[in-house]
């Protein structure tokens, strides 16, 4: 599972920052068939969640019209030094995580 | 244009190509043929609306949906939503929600966001069935809701190509 994340190293104090995010996954739809005409179950990530020193800042909930390999643009507030998490949860309950420091100066 | 041979003639190789170009608009026709999923109608994305929202009345304004005019692949139309809010601790936008009114299922995509998102501004890539009307509602910390759409046409529609 690949996942990309764009995020600046640091930051001043009370910056807004975009974050970009994207991760690898199908995001089948439930609702194709295959060529001998057998639907293709669907496969989808539900949950995504940003997580600032423990915080959740953001939070999306994804649907089949959602693209493959979701992609999501997103902004948050520089308040202080440390970690961000990013979370992917498909509808089986995997979770699929990756984090970036910030440094905020 | 195709390139011609010294005798005139279409080329072989353009030739080919031609072929498969013409075989493709018949696999076009057959798989638009194809039994598809009903797609949702307005009514639907109302009715998503109201579930999620409740009978509140809905503002038009403070939203802003911005999809390509014209989507040649609906399998992935970039979409940006930015809401006008100065995203304070008591002015803020808690959730803003997506529907496609033309979709087998009118929820797309649904953010939850507050006074630490700094910014209201969100980009993602969705998948659209059919041209339509891409309606987001913001809802604020004071439980007022707002909306705006913005209308794509689609070339070639998600859902319907098979495989």
């Amino acid at each position: 599972m690949t996942i990309r994340i764009a995020i600046p190293s640091q930051a001043k104090v009370g910056e807004i920052i975009e974050i970009r995010t994207l991760i690898q996954h199908p995001m089948e739809t439930g609702f194709r068939r295959d060529e001998y005409g057998r639907a293709i179950p669907r496969d989808i990530l539900e949950r995504f969640s940003c997580l600032y020193n423990g915080e959740i800042v953001f939070e999306a909930t994804l649907f089949p019209a959602v693209t493959a390999n979701p992609y999501l643009t997103f902004c948050t507030r520089a308040t202080e030094s440390g970690t961000l998490v990013f979370r992917w949860t498909d509808q089986r309950g995997e979770v699929f995580e990756e984090t970036a420091d910030l440094e905020v100066v | 244009m195709s390139p011609e041979t010294p005798s005139g003639q279409i080329a072989p190789r353009s030739a080919v190509k031609r072929r498969q170009v013409l075989k493709g608009l018949a696999g076009g026709v057959a798989i638009f043929a194809w039994p598809t999923p009903g797609l949702a109608l307005p009514e639907d994305a109302t009715r998503a609306i109201q579930a999620l929202f409740g009978d509140r009345p809905l503002q038009e304004g403070r939203v802003v949906v911005e999809l390509p005019k014209l989507s040649e692949n609906g399998y992935s139309v970039a979409m940006a939503i930015d809401v006008d809010s100065p995203m304070t601790e008591n002015d803020h936008v808690s959730r803003i929600a997506v529907f496609a009114e033309e979709n087998p299922l009118p929820d797309v995509v649904r953010f939850e966001l507050g006074p630490r998102a700094g910014r209201a501004s969100i980009k993602t890539r969705i998948r659209l069935g059919a041209s339509q009307r891409i309606r987001a509602v913001a809802q604020m910390n004071d439980g007022s809701l707002w909306t705006s759409y913005a209308f794509t046409v689609v070339t070639l529609a998600a859902c319907v190509v098979q495989g």
